[in-house]
């Protein structure tokens, strides 16, 4: 090329110089080729990871809440199918005008209503927000028809527990509610499900207890989802584990049955099998409804709850605590038997006990006169276990309270047990700081005092009375996830067979010889004879003065001011196979108010379990049936 | 060499100029246009709407321009250079006004009929003005100082409007095309060297004044993983997206990181992240290549001109391409930081295509008119 003679130095110059830069372009291309190279090839392994990161969620999947049964597999806590109305809020152009015309099928106050504008303002706008939930068939199925009208309503079907007993069995199963920021601290681990919207846990009684094996295992969907978190399509799914069938020991025929009796009352009853411990039945009445505590309570009722002052809300069977009252002279009676004093010696009772200048009154106002052991406890002398007691000393009497499973916990599946409480000179000075007076010693004599017992242990108490001193532990449940739960070898208490056959006899008499205290509400089918003893707890403190006037009878008293009536028995008197504790909050007498409620429950529960033929109680007395 | 001599000092008439036009040269640009009709298809999920069909109509419109341009005398062009600076200079002073009007940034002028962004505009015509003032200069007239004002000032003026909107990418690139005038023009290198000290040193006093938002381009650019949801995330979901591409690519409209949007802007500056993903890295050497060929084309068209204004326009439009290419790929790889510069002929965008193809056409025009000798003094044809 020929370029004129003034323009070559520029011409030269620039050639270089687009060389330089053409160099320079050719440098800068080989460096994004290799970047290019690093990127696509030597990493690309780690970047393709990331992007499956990216675009690979795993979304939990919440699983089936396992049910609870009773022995014979009737259904007492299930889930049941709960239909729902879902907003999708993108899918309306006005969720205001779409919450309006809901309202026509459905019920949403204002309450709701800023409850789910809140929601909606805190999810994406394609995550469905709950509107209404446990919909009848035939709301749901309104919403389901006008769907094309409620732009954004998706009709939905989720799970929810359902108690079909209701507050019958409230307080052995609980509840379950929704996680709470608390339950959440208080997770062991890292417990992703827990974070599922609407996902409950157990928060009472056996729902609680057994948490864990009811939840099973919760399953997996991966899905791929957009950078926003829309899901666009499911790649695998794992369903997860239900959850385990928790087996109660429970009869809920007997159950009903005894709820239907104790109904109206502050009272609670509990029907244990006495070789195995099985409980057969536990009623705490009142109670509340399970169901609404799952679906929440309103303030309202949840405050009248609260309020009652018969405490629906405490499970009294397990930790009410009461004066065993003359339920005690059972323990006082083998205590003296294994203290050496002969069941047949006599105690004069002219109606009251002197010790010192006080003197501490019979419920018999002109005495019984001179009693045996079986007498006193046929007739629930107070004088002869006032003395009985002195002469053998509380620690005597102390220990066979606690081998009889008082004043400790048994670790009970239903949670809250209370121990109550047996008194000793020891506990007095260090809980006190007080000695002990020799007055306090004659008044446990008949389960007065600072003694203080559960129903649930006053029905052991009477199991293992019933089944020849053997060390039975209550159970509720039978078994888990098809694995029936192995029942310990009891041990023996170490109490003469004498002291039991006296005190089995004695209670025989209080239920079925004439002048029992019990005798009233004795069972006469051949067979089905129960043994057992009153109680009458005194909560209120009777004044000399009144003493002299006539002590108030019950009726005339305020309700709170009543004593609380206590009863506990076993049968068949000849091969004892239940044992019952009832106690009602201050019914009146032991006799007069607990002794009937429980014959007739143990009478439903023989009928319900015949005896079986005798073929002649081995020797030794009846030895604990191994079952389960 | 008689075939050159028969050009000097009589007029090509319109047909000789469409022979001459490289047809293959816009094949080529035609090849990468639809290159990213191809991808535009593919980040609207298989649909020609809302991006590939406009884009596609508005390469139609560019190519009828470039041919346009192509046709008009060299020499027109350059009595044109200092005109059509000024109209740009002009509308980036009232894309300012307006924008100070509208208190917030502004980058575009409505003119009615369409918008048009007068940086993308200003950028060809820096090329224009800047080879028309080269060319009046002789080699040693070019590194006196006296001569240096007008020139830096010809930069200096639409810099400072640009940093103003606040564009630094816009502004980089004026500078950057500015400088390759100044060397290509035959400046000394001493004063580059001083150019290169002086901007080390006044680099604390620009950090300090820089907007929050682009100080965090440059830190997340040194640190990608600083803020990962945040400012990182485009260089680091670019980086993830080209890498899980691989060698071969994940298919078309295949990308997982594209389509289910981990990707931002994945239709404008990071489409080549795009590509690099759907098709990998041979897809995207295969795109590289095509660019690569496009700077030789231009750098030659440069080397065979015979007119200090064409050459300085060509190797002006040649390394603007470049520096285009450069900075957007480099950025969705990590290399530089995310200053928003679209990839040309590919991102969609409008005026910058239009604008590109506008350049392309000055091109062209260098190239048919190669032959033609232009005196230095502006008698020649004022």
């Amino acid at each position: 090329m020929q370029i004129s003679g003034r323009d070559s130095n520029r011409y030269q110059t620039f050639t270089r110089r687009a060389a330089l830069l053409a160099g320079a372009q050719g440098v800068a291309f080989l460096a994004l080729a290799g970047r290019m190279y690093y990127l696509q090839v030597l990493k690309t392994d780690q970047y393709r990871m990331l992007a499956e990161e990216n675009r690979v969620s795993m979304r939990l999947l919440a699983p089936l809440r396992g049910n609870i049964v009773d022995r014979f597999g009737r259904i007492l806590a299930a889930n049941r199918q709960n239909y729902r109305a879902m907003l999708i809020s993108e899918q309306t152009p006005d969720v205001e005008a779409t919450l309006t015309r809901l309202s026509n099928i459905v019920e949403i106050d204002d309450f709701t209503k800023k409850r789910i504008l809140r929601d909606i303002s805190r999810s994406p706008r394609f995550m469905p927000v709950t509107v209404a939930e446990d919909l009848t068939w035939d709301q749901f199925a309104q919403v389901n028809i006008n769907e094309p009208d409620l732009a954004g309503i998706v009709p939905d079907v989720g799970e929810t527990r359902d108690y079909p007993y209701g507050e019958e069995l409230a307080h052995i199963l609980g509840y379950v509610a929704a996680v709470s920021e608390k339950d959440l601290q208080q997770a062991e681990g890292n417990q992703p499900v827990l974070k599922l919207p609407g996902f409950r846990i157990g928060k009472e009684g056996i729902e609680k207890t057994y948490d864990k094996e009811l939840r099973g295992m919760p399953g997996s969907s991966h899905v791929e989802v957009n950078a926003y978190g829309r899901v666009i399509r499911e790649l695998a799914k794992d369903p997860g584990t239900p959850g385990s069938e928790v087996v109660l020991t429970l009869d809920m025929d007997i159950q009903r049955f005894a709820w239907d009796r104790l109904k109206g009352e502050s009272a609670s009853a509990v029907v244990l099998d006495v070789h195995t411990g099985d409980v057969i039945s536990f009623v705490s009445a009142p109670a509340y409804d399970p169901n609404q505590f799952n679906m929440g309570y309103g303030t309202a009722e949840y405050k009248a709850l609260l309020e009652s002052p018969y405490l629906p809300l405490m499970n009294k069977a397990l930790a009410g605590m009461y004066p065993p009252g003359s339920t005690f002279k059972m323990v006082v009676a083998m205590a003296a038997v294994e203290a050496g004093i002969d069941p047949s010696h006599r105690v004069v009772c002219p109606g009251h006990y002197s010790l010192g200048s006080h003197d501490f009154h019979c419920w018999k106002k002109g005495g019984h006169g001179a009693l045996n052991m079986h007498e006193a406890i046929k007739h629930s002398c107070d004088v002869y276990f006032y003395d009985t007691a002195k002469r053998i000393g509380i620690e005597a009497v102390a220990d066979m309270a606690k081998r009889f499973g008082l004043g400790e916990t048994y670790g009970f599946e239903v949670p809250g047990e209370k121990p109550g409480l047996v008194p000793t000179p020891g506990w007095k000075r260090a809980v006190k700081g007080e000695v002990w007076h020799p007055g306090e010693t004659v008044i446990a004599g008949i389960g007065q005092g600072y003694l203080l017992a559960t129903p649930l242990q006053l029905a052991v108490m009477t199991a293992r009375i019933a089944n020849g001193g053997y060390a039975i532990q209550p159970r509720i449940t039978r078994a888990i996830g098809g694995n029936l739960l192995p029942i310990p070898e009891p041990k023996l208490i170490g109490v003469s067979e004498q002291a039991i056959r006296v005190v089995q006899g004695g209670m025989n008499g209080v239920s079925n010889e004439i002048g029992g205290t019990a005798y009233r509400s004795r069972i006469a089918e051949p067979g089905m004879e129960l043994a057992g003893k009153t109680g009458t707890a005194q909560v209120r403190r009777i004044s000399r003065a009144e003493r002299l006037s006539g002590v108030l009878k019950n009726e005339a008293l305020e309700w709170r001011q009543r004593d609380h009536a206590l009863f506990v028995c076993f049968a068949p008197v000849d091969e004892p196979r239940y044992a019952l504790s009832v106690v009602i909050e201050h019914g009146g007498s032991g006799s007069g108010a607990a002794a009937p409620v429980a014959r007739d429950i143990m009478h439903e529960v023989l009928k319900r379990n015949p005896p079986r033929p005798q073929a002649g109680n081995p020797p030794g007395g009846p030895k604990p049936a191994r079952t389960g | 060499m008689l075939d050159l001599r028969r050009f000097t000092g009589h007029e090509m008439r319109l047909g000789e100029k469409l022979i001459e036009f490289n047809w293959g040269f816009l094949l080529l640009l035609l090849l990468i246009a639809s290159i990213g009709f191809a991808m535009l298809y593919s980040v609207a999920e298989g649909s020609f709407s809302p991006w590939a069909f406009r884009q596609a109509a508005r390469f139609a419109v560019g190519m009828g321009i470039m041919v346009s341009v192509a046709m008009i005398d060299l020499r027109l062009w350059m009595r044109l250079a200092y005109p059509l600076y000024g109209i740009a200079l002009v509308m980036l002073v009232a894309v300012e006004v307006i924008g100070f009007v509208g208190m917030g940034a502004q980058r575009w002028l409505n003119l009615g009929f369409v918008s048009v962004q007068p940086s993308e505009i200003m950028k060809v015509t820096l090329i224009l003005a800047l080879a028309r003032y080269f060319h009046g200069l002789t080699l040693e007239e070019v590194s006196r100082i006296r001569n240096l004002l007008i020139p830096l000032g010809l930069v200096g003026a639409p810099v400072a409007l640009v940093v103003l909107q606040p564009d630094l990418g816009t502004a980089i690139l004026l500078i950057a095309t500015g400088a390759v005038l100044f060397f290509s023009a035959g400046l000394r290198w001493r004063y580059f060297i001083l150019a290169g000290v002086s901007v080390l040193a006044v680099i604390p006093v620009v950090w300090s004044r820089l907007h929050d938002y682009q100080r965090n381009r440059v830190l997340t650019f040194l640190e990608p993983e600083r803020d990962p949801l945040g400012a990182g995330y485009h260089i680091l979901q670019s980086k993830i997206a080209l890498g899980s591409g691989g060698i071969f690519g994940k298919g078309f409209m295949e990308g997982t990181q594209s389509q289910l949007n981990f990707l931002p802007e994945k239709h404008t500056d990071f489409i080549f992240t795009m590509l690099g993903e759907e098709l990998g890295l041979v897809g995207g050497l295969v795109l590289l290549t095509l660019y690569f060929v496009v700077l030789m084309f231009s750098l030659n068209v440069a080397l065979q001109c015979r007119n200090q204004f064409g050459r300085l326009v060509a190797i002006g439009v040649s390394m603007t391409f470049f520096f285009y290419v450069f900075i957007n790929t480099s950025m969705v790889m990590g290399l530089l930081p995310v200053v928003g510069v679209p990839l040309p002929l590919v991102s969609y965008g409008g005026t910058a295509m239009l604008s590109l193809m506008f350049a392309f056409g000055l091109l062209m025009s260098v190239h048919i008119h190669r032959n033609l000798e232009i005196s230095r003094g502006p008698s020649a044809f004022w």
